[in-house]
């Protein structure tokens, strides 16, 4: 008996029985294969161990956060053609490229990877890198519960490419409403894979909004009252509250419908008592602030390259920190404009909808605050501005036809089709991905010591622009015309083929954009002698993360800067009188650990556990998890000390390194 | 980076983390008050809770509770004994809760009020045995706590550890007041 359940549902049925599947699988193996290989031959696993793996500086961690998300944006983008070719070309008598199971597991797959580990492995990698350089602070509040959130989002990460290995992704779309979701009608593994990749990942969010709450409130550079923080790091603030406030009801929510499905319980089901609409109430409750949570940071960021790159200060600081507290908290408080045709009756749908309007005032003031930002500035031309500009565009658009459709009536009518689709993803590319392709252009010297190459960033930016509108500008006019979201087949008598097919070459278009940021890459790693940094402040910054060299020092900073201005930086640069000479103390660090990655391994062991039924494993990773934590709570060795001379030797390296 | 710096950092950081903690059982009573009327036939809350029986749960937790304030009173004091002695008492106490709790899910099971009865057994299970699962976790950071303190005396990061584990300690209590007035009294007697 106990045998027989040893590995639970799962059997050699969970492998790959198709082309398109199999072709994935067999390129996530192939990656699995080359990369220990590579390593062995190069001879790297020591320095991968040393120097990444069990890093807890919070600057590794970000780049780490970041490779991670490029890669699922790869994956994510590869979803995107799959579907563009499928509905370009699925019309009358052809079935196109995928059958139905696939198509939905396909858009289920690209839209939670795209926002669980695209947008936000791109928003937890620049936090992870610039706010602490950014408050004049030598590390983040935790920093071993820091990497510990990385190796969860990784875990989560893995699960959901797991799944592609190992089963099935979720058929129910990226939130699996229930009852969908539920067993009765998803019975295989695809669903719980969607759970607890999430969960899994979200515990990890959970845990960095803490961590970087806590470090924004107690670890600023002496002077720096909140109003005198740099605007990135109060839209940061910002997000991390939505963050503590709103992941726990994910946690929640995922919590209760992997109790329905694994345990039989009754909150979500279509009988016993369940009530599915309580799962699209909890699941909008965190994910509409996910999406604010998303969008501040990239808010922030452009803050940050406008004012550096129009060489003034920004506009209306004081209105930009208050608009971002309304958003934090309006965000809160318009969920249920998800689902106007939910029937909540004419008063909760007038509330709702008078929130959602509301939201656009304190974001039309950022956007005017920005263009006065701009407005008799000498705005230089650099890529981070060009993906601010075409932000301005695309988030105008994109957000007048959200106000159109907080108006409950427009909404019944456009209602999950294709005209949502289209809003939220120039709200979500346009705002939050351009955002954060602005910031890791403008940060990459900051972080590798070089600039990146101009002139290909121009390129990827003009072709993502141009495919962006041409991918989702006829979604207006299909969903106008009726087309609802998730459609694998449509009649040819229905003429909407020739926009499908244009917003098919949108896509192609986007993918050329990806390549060029590969090449981009690329071809600035190769040239990277030429585009040293050797300032530390490559582009006249504001802000105290280029006070120090490129790349940073461990210790971030060897003296802590005294902040008088709110662009520290920038007055400390004008400031008049002799400097200081410099007087070293001893800095104390954290010791690398490999104690996330070991929390991270039990919990995503104990995750896949979960999903196949295979209990014992399930038991044992919990076990694990908690002796790993008991164990480290047993070690007092944690930290150590750099002392004042060698902080001196390292300095004085590095001011003849400029010098020459 | 001195000392006390640190600590006042840890503590600011775990009253983050609990007000995230609050937030999930916030979500977990709007979930209850939901489900509270979906009892798809069955039983409802007047018919299967047993008031008194839970005010003894509650007199437990919350002497609980005071015991462990009192072992931080003669933390303050350096009285390495009695702390261990009071931090026994709570532990004590504790797993005495856990128990009755088990045992009353127990009765309300074999009596076929099982979890996948109804939605409303569903919201109930879920809601109380969240708190009593973070109860477990409460009983095995206090006994690490404890083993320590024999180990290691009261210095070092013995005593942010033990502030750290008696603010969540109360925040349990408050959290299962929550759960007497709204599941037991609420629930139970409509």
């Amino acid at each position: 008996m106990f045998f027989a359940n040893l590995l639970g549902r799962l059997t050699t049925d969970a492998l790959p029985h198709d082309a398109v599947t199999a072709f994935g699988a067999l390129s996530i193996v192939g990656v699995g294969v080359a990369v220990p290989i590579l390593l062995t031959v190069t001879k790297r696993w020591k320095w991968l161990w040393k120097e990444w793996l069990t890093s807890v500086d919070p600057k590794k961690v970000g780049v780490m956060y970041i490779i991670v998300a490029l890669a699922m944006l790869l994956r994510g983008a590869a979803d995107a053609l799959l579907l563009r070719t499928q509905q370009a070309t699925s019309v009358g008598g052809s079935n196109g490229v995928v059958d139905a199971n696939h198509f939905q597991q396909i858009f289920s797959a690209h839209g939670t990877i795209m926002i669980f580990f695209v947008a936000m492995g791109l928003l937890f990698g620049l936090v992870n890198l610039i706010v602490p350089l950014m408050i004049g602070s030598r590390d983040v509040a935790f920093p071993t519960l820091n990497a510990t959130s990385f190796w969860l989002f990784f875990g989560g990460m893995a699960l959901v490419n797991l799944s592609l290995l190992v089963g099935e992704f979720s058929a129910a779309g990226w939130l699996a409403y229930p009852p969908l979701s539920e067993l009765q009608f998803s019975p295989g593994t695809g669903v719980d894979y969607w759970i607890w990749s999430l969960q899994v990942a979200g515990i990890g969010s959970l845990l960095s909004g803490i961590n970087f709450i806590t470090t924004i409130l107690t670890m600023r550079a002496p002077g720096m009252t909140l109003m005198k923080m740099p605007m990135f790091v109060w839209t940061v603030l910002g997000s991390m509250t939505m963050i503590a406030f709103a992941f726990p009801i994910l946690t929640v929510t995922l919590t209760l419908l992997a109790l329905d499905r694994t345990l039989g319980m009754h909150f979500f089901t279509a009988d016993g008592g369940g009530n599915a609409m309580m799962y699209v109430n909890l699941i909008w409750a965190w994910g509409h602030p996910e999406v604010y949570i998303l969008i501040l940071p990239a808010f922030g960021v452009y803050s940050e390259v406008v004012a550096t790159f129009a060489r003034k200060r920004l506009f209306g600081y004081t209105s930009m920190v208050w608009a971002t507290a309304a958003i934090v908290l309006l965000s809160f408080i318009v969920w249920l404009h998800h689902f106007f045709t939910m029937g909540a009756g004419a008063d909760v749908n007038a509330f709702f909808g008078i929130m959602t309007m509301i939201i656009a005032i304190p974001t039309g003031v950022k956007l005017f605050n920005w263009l006065f930002t701009m407005y008799r500035g000498r705005i230089h031309f650099a890529t981070p501005m060009r993906w601010f500009l075409g932000f301005v565009l695309i988030f105008t658009i994109g957000g007048m036809a959200g106000v159109l459709m907080s108006i409950p009536p427009v909404d019944f009518q456009v209602h999950n089709s294709l005209f949502l689709v289209a809003h939220f993803h120039m709200m979500i590319v346009g705002g939050v991905v351009f955002g954060f392709f602005a910031g890791l252009t403008y940060w990459f010297p900051k972080i590798f010591g070089f600039k990146l190459n101009e002139r290909l960033g121009r390129y990827a930016f003009w072709c993502w622009l141009v495919g962006f509108v041409l991918a989702f500008v006829p979604l207006y006019a299909l969903g106008l015309m009726g087309a609802t979201r998730r459609l694998n087949h449509y009649d040819a008598s229905l003429g909407w083929q020739q926009l499908f097919i244009v917003a098919g070459v949108g896509a192609l278009i986007i993918a050329a954009g990806i390549g060029f940021q590969v090449l981009q890459l690329i071809v600035s790693i190769v040239q990277r002698d030429k585009n040293r940094d050797l300032t530390g402040d490559p582009w006249n910054g504001r802000t105290l993360e280029w006070s120090v060299p490129s790349p940073a020092p461990v210790y971030n900073f060897a003296i802590i800067p005294v902040v008088k201005d709110r662009d520290a930086f920038w007055a400390m640069k004008h400031a008049r009188g002799e400097k200081a000479a410099p007087e070293y103390e001893a800095i104390t660090m954290p010791r690398n650990t490999s104690v996330g990655m070991v929390i991270a391994v039990f919990a995503t062991l104990a995750a896949f556990a979960i999903i196949w039924h295979i209990w014992w494993l399930a038991i044992a990773g919990a076990i694990g998890l908690v002796l790993t934590i008991v164990i480290r709570a047993y070690d007092d060795d944690t930290e150590f000390t750099l002392s004042a001379a060698k902080v001196a030797k390292l300095e004085t390296a590095r001011f003849a390194k400029e010098q020459a | 980076m001195s000392n006390s710096a640190s600590a006042n950092r840890t503590v600011l950081g775990f009253w983050i983390y609990l007000m995230t903690d609050c937030v999930l059982f916030a979500t977990l009573f709007a979930t209850f008050a939901v489900m509270r009327g979906s009892t798809n036939g069955g039983a409802d809350g007047a018919q299967l809770f047993d008031l008194p029986y839970v005010m003894v749960e509650t007199l437990l937790l919350l002497t609980s509770s005071f015991v462990c304030g009192l072992a931080m009173i003669a933390l303050q004091r350096g009285k390495k004994d009695t702390v261990i002695q009071l931090l026994f008492i709570t532990f004590v106490l504790g797993a005495v809760f856990v128990g009755l709790e088990v045992n009353e899910f127990h009765k309300l099971a074999a009596e076929g009020n099982g979890w996948a009865r109804s939605g409303f057994l569903s919201s109930y299970f879920t809601l109380v045995a969240t708190h009593g699962l973070h109860i477990c976790v409460g009983l095995l950071w206090l006994s690490v706590l404890a083993w320590q303190i024999m180990r290691k005396g009261l210095g070092g990061n013995t005593p942010k550890r033990l502030t750290l584990f008696s603010m969540f300690w109360h925040f349990l209590d408050v959290i299962w007041i929550f759960i007497f007035s709204v599941v037991y009294l609420w629930g139970g007697l409509v």
